[in-house]
């Protein structure tokens, strides 16, 4: 099927680089992979990239003299240079390799925050906040006696921006923000909420978890001084995320994790630590994977961030359209036109489970429970919902197959 | 739509359990009661029992909320269960209760449909006759862990 000319890019040809999306399942349904929030699919360039790299520059980083280690340790510290270049960060140490954007934010707490936070101190968060970035948060709220807050959205489910800055005071330490909520899809003004809480001299830990695979990545226009993000849910492989940090702020923060690597020296009395980013990359890193994120950014690189978050956003609005149409449905999170390709909902006495998986027998996927986000759903009223996400691979037939999916659930429950 | 009936979840007689349930209500007279949740889907069941002092579960009535498995497997469970000994319940394994459901589950649709099982094997545990241990619905508390074994329906998955 052709695509319109009007589309910013064409998901029909870029879909034949991942193998998985030609998948057919429950007898012969083509998959319709629509949970790229939880984790996208890779391209071959990116499983070419990682079959390369383990059949013909494998050695362990940073250890040997001999020639694979080096040439090893350059293709990894290739890859910290093309995260830097893409999220347009000063300096290459600035980039630390971890396991995941959880560890990142993980990271965060126990080594700045052990460090910086007190009893009575604030941390200010939001109310659709990922678990990843509220459990941390409160390990760190139990070992200091710090005080959690959490701003509010509205209606729509949109961040309530003069509550959030009401909530700003001298207590607060640190703000802790997703940059696109993973269940409403609402983008945040990251900028300027960014600019408040630094007048209130907060530092900024963003979870760019959500935005980095989406749309273009600016740190220094956030003036952002932590940010947090995936390997897996941007074409990458699993195991491999990134913080990023202000190079003012990681010089003076402690390792977090001990180990080989991340010091300079350790006598029987004691160990000194290494420079960064080496400090906070302790024992053996996801060497091929970081290898395979390179090679995702150059994909996305090639395909255009803006286009895809155009192209996202046109996907999430025919989402809206037919979804309304098809009745009983409520929406959670705000109109196409304030948020990324995530579009969640409920359907009326179905319960989430029953709607994913009837859909699922459609060969729909999407994802169904709290997505990791309670206390936002305790929030909404709800105890789980429904999550479409979308991808730039996804097609407009798509959308109108999870419609249809809907369809055939009403029919299944008998309803009117 | 072509599928065999055994993988059909939603087969007539599931969707039969599911809008017209067996006993959902409340049971007079209840001598045990129970009332669990499943957090990663939110389903809740609460079950009262009239067991008599012979032994033998003379009324077995249920309420809750959550998705179609959770649902009708706790209406089957009721019917089954009524008029049975304490003894023959509590040998009532997991394994009986997917059994009695019928349509093959995933790992993850297994815990909605023994969430009824797993709160009726507690309820056996839980009199009603201490008014202490009841809140404003009449019920025993929920938030003492079920003491018996059994898959742990609490992780997310
Ligand atoms: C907004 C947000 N933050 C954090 C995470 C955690 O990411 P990961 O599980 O890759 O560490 C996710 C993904 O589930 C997310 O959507």
């Amino acid at each position: 099927m052709a695509t319109a000319p009007s589309l910013p890019l064409d998901a029909e040809s870029l879909r034949r680089d991942f193998p998985i999306l030609a998948t057919r399942i429950h007898g012969d349904k083509p998959l319709v992979y629509l949970d790229n929030a939880a984790t996208t699919q890779r391209p071959r360039q990116v499983i070419q990239t990682l079959v390369d790299a383990y059949e013909n520059r494998y050695a362990n980083v940073h250890r040997g003299i001999h020639w694979l280690s080096e040439q090893s340790t350059d293709l990894y510290e290739e890859a910290r240079e093309s995260v830097r270049r893409f999220i347009n960060a000063e300096r290459r140490h600035e980039v630390i390799f971890t396991t995941g954007c959880t560890a990142s934010i993980n990271l965060v707490a126990r080594s700045w925050g052990d460090q910086n936070v007190r009893a009575g101190d604030e941390i200010l968060l939001t109310i659709m906040e990922h678990h990843s970035n509220i459990v941390p948060w409160q390990q760190l709220a139990q070992r200091t006696g710090c005080r959690i807050r959490f701003a509010p959205i509205d209606s729509q489910g949109r961040l309530q921006v003069e509550q959030f800055e009401a909530l700003l005071n001298e207590r607060t330490r640190l703000v802790a923000l997703a940059a696109v909520s993973n269940v409403l899809g609402t983008i945040n003004p990251v900028e300027s909420l960014i600019a408040a809480a630094h007048r209130a001299g907060a530092v900024v830990l963003v979870d760019a978890a959500q935005s980095v695979p989406h749309e273009p990545t600016d740190v220094r226009r956030w003036d952002a001084d932590f940010v947090a993000f995936s390997g897996h849910k941007m074409l990458g492989p699993s195991g491999v995320g990134i913080l990023y940090g202000r190079e003012r702020l990681l010089e003076a923060m402690p390792p977090f994790l001990g180990g080989g690597s991340m010091i300079r020296r350790v006598t029987v009395d004691g160990f000194e630590p290494g420079d960064l980013p080496a400090r906070f990359e302790a024992g053996t890193p996801p060497i091929v994977p970081a290898l395979g994120l390179t090679s995702a950014i150059e994909y996305l690189e090639s395909v255009g961030l803006e286009k895809i978050h155009r192209y996202e956003q046109l996907l999430a609005e025919r989402a809206h359209e037919l979804l309304e149409a098809e009745g009983d449905i409520r929406f959670l999170g705000p109109p196409p036109e304030f948020k990324a390709g995530i579009v969640s909902f409920t359907v009326d006495g179905i319960h989430a489970h029953d709607v994913a998986q009837v859909l699922d027998r459609q060969g729909v996927a999407i994802r169904a429970g709290h997505h990791c986000a309670m206390p936002l759903h305790k929030q909404l009223g709800v105890v789980a919902s429904n999550r479409a996400s979308f991808y730039f691979y996804n097609t407009l037939e798509e959308v109108e197959l999870l419609a249809a999916g809907l369809r055939e659930l009403k029919r299944v429950f008998r309803r009117r | 739509m072509s599928h065999s009936n055994e993988e059909d979840i939603y087969q007539e007689h599931i969707l039969d359990h599911y809008e017209d349930p067996y006993h959902r209500g409340h049971c007079d007279h209840a001598t045990h009661a129970h009332e669990d949740d499943n957090p990663l889907c939110g389903d809740v069941i609460h079950v009262e029992l009239r067991i008599s002092s012979q032994g033998r579960v003379d009324e077995a009535w249920f309420d809750g909320e959550g998705c179609c498995i959770s649902q009708a497997s706790a209406s089957m469970l009721m019917e089954r269960i009524e008029g049975k000994s304490v003894e023959e319940v509590k040998q009532f394994s997991a394994d009986d209760m997917l059994k009695l459901f019928g349509a093959r589950l995933t790992p993850n649709r297994q815990k909605c449909c023994l969430l009824s099982w797993r709160v009726v094997q507690a309820a056996m545990h839980s009199p009603v006759g201490d008014e202490s241990a009841r809140d404003e619905s009449g019920a025993t508390s929920a938030s003492k862990p079920a003491q018996f074994g059994g898959p742990d329906l609490g992780e997310e998955s």
